[in-house]
């Protein structure tokens, strides 16, 4: 081959790459669009289309606009903006600790949240904004008390996780503790805080959360470039010239952040910051961390589980939480199945 | 012309002295190979040389300047460093390795260029591994793996090129395949090369700067026919051996002698 030709392969390569980077982000985008459409056409109130798609946009019967703006669409919004910080945290986590299993539901992050939330609302009394903050004080300190656990000079992956693991038992004891001394009415409004939902975020929660959400993601982009780097281990990254402690721990503060903020709003959704990290990356395939195609894995996960659990599981309508095991974990293992077949 | 330099060096592991107050000096322009038996060191010099181990006493300069007193992305344009057995993440293709040695020529939200392209090219060119830039690197053999992360650091475009046990898991052929390329960017860019090596005959002959340690101390140094002897391959790997001329290359040849082969 000529230099030329090689050149061009090269940059016909990175291009190619890129171009699939956004195509799975878009087919994601389109998945959350068909999802969100569906569920503002469906529901108990039996609107009919053209009923559902003039109060999307403010007109027709008040009790129809109520329903669409203050019910069905602040739930649609909420299962998007949590899942795709879920889905971001969980590619941080993942990729910067260099171990697929390493998602903020594993690492006891999540159940440090549940753990504030129950013991504020058990033992506290506590409600609203207030037992949401608990739910991110929990998350935080969790992520701390790991954080002082895995150090010795420098932060060593393999360490962190199996601490994390360590706390994620303890919590969820707790967390079970807890529910088993709980009078009954009130374990029921305990429950979301240990499976998860997104049918109660609205108004200034939703705002807060979304907000949030967008200006740690913004925040991301900065430790973005060295996630490549990273990836090919320690030594490797600071021989390229990467301050490989500052930028970890630069990311795994946005990532705690970022699942706090889920959390503390819709409790700990199950498995999408574990699962929708891999599936992205394993349809972008690059070797990368793929950020932004997990946020948007996350975002479609988590509002397909929710329609799910909201419509079509017979009889009772699931909490979201309940839900995205049910449907991440069997396409994950059909992708892992299929990938494997191809490269062998 | 850029000068890698051990000034008093002192290296360890939580409190355990590997090395103490080694001084060293890389020739500029020429391959050092540094070898020595099993936990003497050598490893260790070399990770303290491109800063990825804290040195417990001394400095380590670049032109004269300490390199804790540098950022790391400029010491990273100068001093490149292939690490040993490094792994690829999973689905990673060949000339996306490459490029990742482009990271610290990258500004903060820097994104690839065409000159980066025609860096990348050349890299994947000078280690022969261009008409596999778009295959997945975990599909690659040993060598041709270890070819395409020399190609990594070659795009990081250093003057020196530091790499720890780069020839460690290739069988004989691949091995002088790989220092053979390591001689011909020596040759044809002037690139600066320091190795760790097991192989004390292949270092004899491709190196011509000889580093013989033991116990974390310079046994001798210098061009391989000097150093090379009996008595300093006695003192460094308490070895009895032989050393006569390679027919090949005529650098010394060691041949170690055993309990049950001792020689006529």
């Amino acid at each position: 081959m000529t230099t030329d030709a090689v050149e061009t392969a090269v940059a016909r390569l990175r291009a190619a790459r890129r171009r699939r980077h956004v195509l799975v982000v878009a087919g994601m985008i389109l998945i959350v669009l068909v999802a969100g459409t569906g569920a503002l056409l469906v529901g108990a109130a039996g609107l009919t289309p053209g009923q559902a798609i003039a109060g999307a946009v403010g007109l027709g019967d008040k009790g129809d606009v109520f329903i669409i703006q203050k019910l069905r669409l602040p739930r649609i919004e909420a299962a998007v903006v949590v899942g795709g910080a879920f889905g971001l945290a969980g590619a941080l986590f993942q990729s910067t600790l260099r171990n697929p299993l390493a998602s903020p539901d594993i690492l006891g992050i999540s159940s440090g949240a549940s753990l504030g939330a129950v013991t504020g609302l058990l033992a506290l009394g506590l409600s609203g904004v207030v037992l949401s903050a608990m739910a991110f004080a929990g998350a935080g300190l969790v992520a701390i008390a790991i954080w002082l656990l895995a150090w010795r000079k420098g932060l060593h992956s393999i360490r962190f996780v199996l601490v994390g693991v360590g706390f994620a038992y303890l919590c969820s004891s707790l967390v079970a503790w807890s529910m088993a001394r709980a009078e009954e009415n009130e374990a029921a409004g305990v429950l979301i805080w240990t499976v998860g939902s997104v049918s109660d975020i609205r108004g200034d929660q939703l705002a807060l959360v979304a907000a949030g959400t967008l200006v740690l993601s913004a925040a991301v982009t900065v430790v973005s470039r060295t996630q490549g780097p990273l990836s090919l281990g320690d030594d490797n990254a600071r021989s390229l010239g990467v301050r490989v402690d500052a930028a970890r721990i630069g990311t795994l503060l946005l990532a705690v952040a970022l699942v706090a903020l889920a959390t503390s709003a819709a409790g700990p959704i199950a498995f999408v910051a574990l699962v929708a990290p891999a599936i992205a990356r394993r349809l972008v395939n690059d070797g990368g961390a793929a950020l932004a195609a997990s946020a948007a894995t996350g975002a479609a996960l988590t509002l397909v589980a929710d329609v799910v659990g909201q419509h079509a599981l017979l009889g009772v309508a699931a909490p979201v939480g309940i839900v995205t095991g049910l449907v991440g974990a069997p396409y994950l293992l059909w992708l892992l199945a299929t990938t494997e077949k191809r490269s062998r | 012309m850029t000068n890698l330099r051990a000034e008093g060096v002192s290296l360890g592991y939580d409190g355990l002295r590997v090395i103490e107050g080694l001084d060293l000096t890389l020739p500029d322009g020429k391959i050092t190979a540094v070898v020595g038996p099993n936990a003497c060191g050598k490893s260790t010099l070399l990770r303290g040389l491109a800063r990825l181990h804290p040195l417990d006493g001394g400095r380590i300069t670049l032109d004269g300047t300490d390199i804790t007193a540098m950022p790391r992305k400029e010491l990273a344009r100068k001093v490149g460093m292939l690490p040993q057995s490094s792994i690829a993440p999973d689905g990673v293709r060949v000339a996306e390795l490459v490029s990742r040695g482009r990271y610290p020529h990258q500004g903060w939200f820097g994104r690839h260029s065409s000159d980066d392209d025609a860096v990348v090219t050349t890299a994947l060119r000078s280690t022969g591994v261009e008409e596999l830039a778009d295959r997945p690197v975990a599909e690659l053999s040993g060598g041709q793996r270890q070819r395409v992360w020399i190609a990594m650091v070659l795009a990081q475009q250093t003057d020196i090129v530091l790499l720890d046990e780069p020839t460690t898991f290739l069988d004989v052929r691949h091995q002088l395949d790989l220092l053979d390329l390591l001689t011909e960017l020596n040759r044809d860019r002037g690139t600066t090369v320091a190795m760790v090596l097991h192989e004390l005959n292949l270092a004899a002959r491709y190196a011509d700067h000889l580093v013989v340690m033991s116990k974390g101390r310079i046994v001798a140094e210098g061009a391989p026919s000097d150093v090379l002897t009996r008595e300093v391959v006695s003192e460094a790997f308490d070895l009895r051996a032989q050393v006569v001329p390679d027919p090949v290359a005529g650098s010394p040849l060691v041949v170690p002698m055993g309990r049950f082969h001792s020689g006529a």
